[in-house]
């Protein structure tokens, strides 16, 4: 009998000390799916003895519904730049001052002084890109620098395309594509917009994530997505060629920010302090090939990326870029409703 | 006298209190953590939608209303919710395509078992049920695996020189029925097969000795007799393809929608907490009716269960 | 003899079933075999190849997930399986008393409520929980587990003791042993092919469950089902084909022991 009771209140005790253990040294990121280099994280694992998990969202709307509920046990979060002064708004955000951090010297200055975080007092640059066209060039041979490819597809296009599920992005290049501004509120444009929206979707095949492995594999011929995902995707399929649309193209900036009610702050700090040097920056960008704002960090990319059409701009496609700001809250009021009248 | 009626009735009374007391662990649990947050959810579907989510304690019937109505962005007029009826619909038809084609499968399948010799009879239900406990999102993933573009399917097709180009299948309502029909397959089998197992084929001799043709005695005899098994499968694939979260997600390529995704829509991206609450009550009641219907159905059919 | 007609048989259902049959094992054939190759895509074949296996093993993500999932399914189960066996004895074997039709109709409350219409009501009321008692560890996804295991815990044991006899314990009784130990020595050891059934259930439905641990869940809290619906959407390579594998020869091992305890019953 003795045997038994010592086995149980073994498994008990087993049981017990996972149930418990997270508390010293963890640090749990909340991040785009398939965004975080593994290797980066082991690396800070390494240095700090610190446990860390990496758990996915798929859109900026997700982030916040979850953190907004409360509870949600996460210590560092990765919002785009138009979306952060929502996070500080709202107060989710700890004002952690990355800004007199060591490694902050290493910022590029293009990235200082940014109108959602003044000085970065709260945010710290992961990676930032651009949604663009990518194309099968063996099944389409035509224009891939505009938007047309997804908003008026040609038929050979028809039921084969991908669009990002990005609220923001797909408005934006679709506000651009008939003449707009971005955050216009002008209800003749708008209604354009919907309309046009509305009249490509049955045309596409998805909207979903899964580029960098169905582009290649042809169970896509076009997506319109982030540029850091079609460069993977033309590395294992040499077919894969990337198109800026003409017409405008959102550029966005994601960037680490500590929660106000994170468990692991310290852990947090360490963590913006350690992506800000080159070294590491450089594994996040070999990992997702996205453009990192840090200095010094062109050093320690893998040689695919040094003039990657992906990430090196044509001159004359530079002035089509144009960093997607936050709307006032009207606007993106109007805008989330045409969004939900697109998704049906 | 009195007090032996009355200490009978006290004994009762305490063997009905142990059993509540027994019972509690249970029922307190199911309560906390299943049935108590469906009534705050009734309650959210009646209050206003916050900014980025969650709910503000005002009352409001803007969730309910905005189930089946719309006003339009741009000149306000009041219409339909095509958008969620659109959804709606597809979930209750491709459900009742899922439940019909589990059992033009499953009927012939579970009756090949009932009429297995008995020795053999248990391997065929053990090879139901291996799949049957096996991951929903496992088996989603198999499927997906075999009818995406360069999946197992078009392979074939392809190379039996049925077509030439792979058909597109994966992220269309196709996707979501093959996948549904899949993953739900057995709940059909084991219920039928429940049923069929205690069929008299006496009965069956006796129609054709009265000369009734096989379809005859299948449409006059068999049905009627395994009925309860039909009615029990139909239900159990229905409900839970109804309700189905998981296999539009993985095969429906975040267009081709369900119910259940459309719920989950609001309490994300959608930011409508009410509209969600307020749909998630209604797929809640279309489930209970079909349940009813069940319930009737079994009652007719003699009360026999089991 | 050659040609007699046999009442049972009807045209085309064999075909039909050897079809069905073929329908569910095919896909996950494919599945377990393609976890073998020794090439990155998932169309090509490369080879039979362990290295997703070992990929998979050595994936620090995939390591917690898996044994967060036990925790999770030990403790669901567990606390399932006893709330349920207390509410099976208490419900079965007795003349009906007011309130047994409502405690049966509310054990079985979780299987007719949609799954996720669980899930986001969870969401609503424990996001508000771990907010005010400042705890989100995996207690709540414990707790929402054993909900809905009570019920499958609760069927093959409700059953066993249905079929049990009821003299044996009225004989202990008669020769003055305690309830408890009637209860003790008597009830449970004849009660426990349905406990050890019921667990089983349980911890298999608890180990497989996407869509309440997906809304439940806090940060770095995905078990095994919600770790591969992230990854199912994204880069699928074969190490996820691997862990469903691995994770599918589990799940036909304990079906296969809880087939012949089930089996050596009857």
């Amino acid at each position: 009998m003795t045997w038994k009771m010592k086995a149980a209140a073994a498994a008990l005790a087993i049981l017990g000390s996972v149930g418990t253990a997270a508390a010293e040294g963890a640090l749990n990121i909340y991040n785009w799916g398939d965004y975080t280099s593994p290797e980066m994280i082991k690396k800070f694992e390494q240095k700090y003895d610190v446990k860390v998990t990496v758990t996915d969202y798929d859109s900026n709307d997700t982030a916040l519904a979850k953190i907004r509920a409360g509870g949600h046990g996460f210590d560092i979060v990765v919002p785009s730049a138009n979306y952060i002064p929502i996070w500080i708004k709202e107060g989710l955000l700890l004002e952690s001052r990355p800004d007199q951090m060591e490694n902050f010297k290493n910022v590029d200055e293009r990235w200082v002084n940014v109108p959602w975080d003044p000085g970065r007092h709260y945010s710290v640059p992961w990676q930032w890109g651009f949604s663009g066209i990518g194309i099968n060039k063996k099944m389409y041979s035509g224009d891939i620098n505009t938007a047309a490819i997804f908003l008026d597809p040609p038929k050979e296009l028809v039921g084969k395309i991908n669009v990002e599920p990005e609220m923001n992005d797909v408005l934006f290049a679709a506000i651009k594509y008939l003449g707009g501004e971005w955050c216009t509120d002008d209800k003749v444009l708008l209604k354009k917009v919907r309309d046009k929206l509305i009249e490509a979707k049955p045309k596409w095949l998805a909207m979903d994530y899964s580029v960098t492995e169905k582009l290649p594999s042809g169970d896509y011929a076009a997506v319109y997505y982030w540029n850091g995902a079609i460069m993977r995707a033309r590395l294992k399929n040499p077919d894969v060629a990337f198109g800026y649309p003409k017409e405008g193209y959102p550029i966005f900036m994601d960037s680490a920010t500590i929660l106000k009610d994170a468990k692991n702050v310290e852990n947090a700090k360490k963590f913006l302090n350690f992506i800000m040097e080159p070294e590491n920056a450089a594994l996040i960008s070999a990992f997702a090939k996205y453009a990192n704002g840090i200095k010094g960090s062109a050093a320690f990319l893998p040689p695919e990326m040094k003039d990657a059409p992906e990430l090196v701009i044509p001159a004359q496609y530079e002035k089509a870029g144009e960093f997607l700001k936050a709307c006032s809250p009207e606007v993106s009021q109007l805008y989330a409703r045409i969004w939900t009248d697109v998704n049906k | 006298m009195g007090s032996a009626a009355d200490a009978a009735r006290r004994a009762e009374s305490e063997t009905t209190r142990r059993r509540w007391l027994l019972s509690a662990p249970a029922l307190v649990i199911i309560f906390v953590a299943a049935i108590g947050p469906l009534f705050v959810m009734l309650a959210y579907s009646f209050m206003t939608k916050g900014d980025y989510g969650d709910v503000k304690p005002i009352f409001s019937l803007d969730g309910w209303f905005s189930v089946l109505l719309q006003r339009d962005i741009f000149d306000d007029t009041l219409s339909l919710a095509d958008a969620n009826l659109i959804i709606m619909w597809r979930s209750l038809s491709l459900s009742a395509i899922t439940t019909a084609a589990t059992l033009i499968l499953g009927f012939p399948t579970a009756y090949f078992i009932a009429t297995r010799p008995r020795e053999t009879r248990e391997m065929w239900v053990f090879l139901v049920t291996i799949p049957f406990w096996t991951n929903l999102l496992i088996r989603t993933f198999a499927m997906q695996q075999v009818i995406r573009n360069e999946g197992i399917l078009n392979s074939l097709l392809m190379w039996l020189r049925v077509i030439n180009e792979p058909l597109p299948i994966m992220y269309t309502d196709w996707a979501v029925l093959f996948g549904m029909v899949y993953v739900y397959l057995p709940l059909m089998v084991l219920p039928l097969y429940a049923s069929m197992e205690k069929l008299d084929f006496r009965l069956v001799e006796a129609g054709y000795d009265l000369y009734a043709g096989r379809l005859a005695v299948l449409r006059r005899v068999i049905i009627p007799l395994v009925k309860p098994g039909i009615v029990a499968g139909s239900i159990l694939v229905f409900i839970p393809s109804l309700g189905a979260y998981v296999i539009p997600r993985v095969l429906g390529g975040g267009k081709t929608m369900m119910l259940g995704n459309l719920i989950e829509l609001q309490f994300g991206a959608g930011r409508n907490w009410p509209l969600g609450a307020a749909m998630s009550i209604t797929l809640m009641a279309v489930v209970m009716i079909a349940l009813l219907f069940y319930v009737r159905n079994a009652a007719r059919a003699g009360g026999g269960h089991g | 003899m050659a040609n007699r007609f046999d009442v049972r048989s009807q045209p085309g259902f064999g075909t039909i079933a050897i079809f069905t049959f073929a329908l569910l094992y095919l896909p996950i054939l494919a599945l377990v075999v393609y976890a073998f190759n020794g090439s990155e895509s998932l169309t090509v074949w490369g080879g039979l190849s362990l290295r997703w296996f070992v990929a998979a093993s050595q994936n620090d993500a995939v390591q917690d997930a898996a044994l967060r999932s036990f925790i999770v399914a030990i403790w669901a189960a567990g606390v399932a399986t006893i709330a349920a066996t207390m509410a099976a004895i208490a419900t079965t074997r007795v003349a009906p008393y007011r309130g047994l039709a409502f405690k049966y109709a509310f054990i079985n409350t979780p299987l007719m409520v949609p799954e996720i219409v669980t899930a986001v009501a969870l969401l609503i009321v424990f996001s508000r929980v771990k907010v005010w008692t400042g705890y989100s560890g995996l207690g709540y996804l414990i707790l929402a587990h054993t909900a809905f295991c009570i019920p499958f815990a609760y069927l093959p044991i409700r059953a066993r003791l249905e079929s049990m006899d009821a003299s044996l314990e009225r004989a202990a009784a008669d020769l003055y042993a305690t309830p408890w130990q009637a209860f003790r020595r008597v009830t449970l050891p004849l009660l426990r092919p349905g406990i050890i059934a019921g667990f089983m259930l349980a911890f298999v439905i608890s180990l497989d469950d996407v869509v309440i641990t997906e809304f439940v869940k806090s940060g770095g809290q995905d078990t095994l089902p919600t770790y591969m619906l992230g990854q199912i959407r994204r880069t699928v390579t074969p190490e996820v084909n691997a862990i469903a594998t691995a994770f599918l020869a589990l799940s036909i091992l304990l079906v296969t022991v809880f087939f012949f305890i089930n089996r050596k019953k009857a």
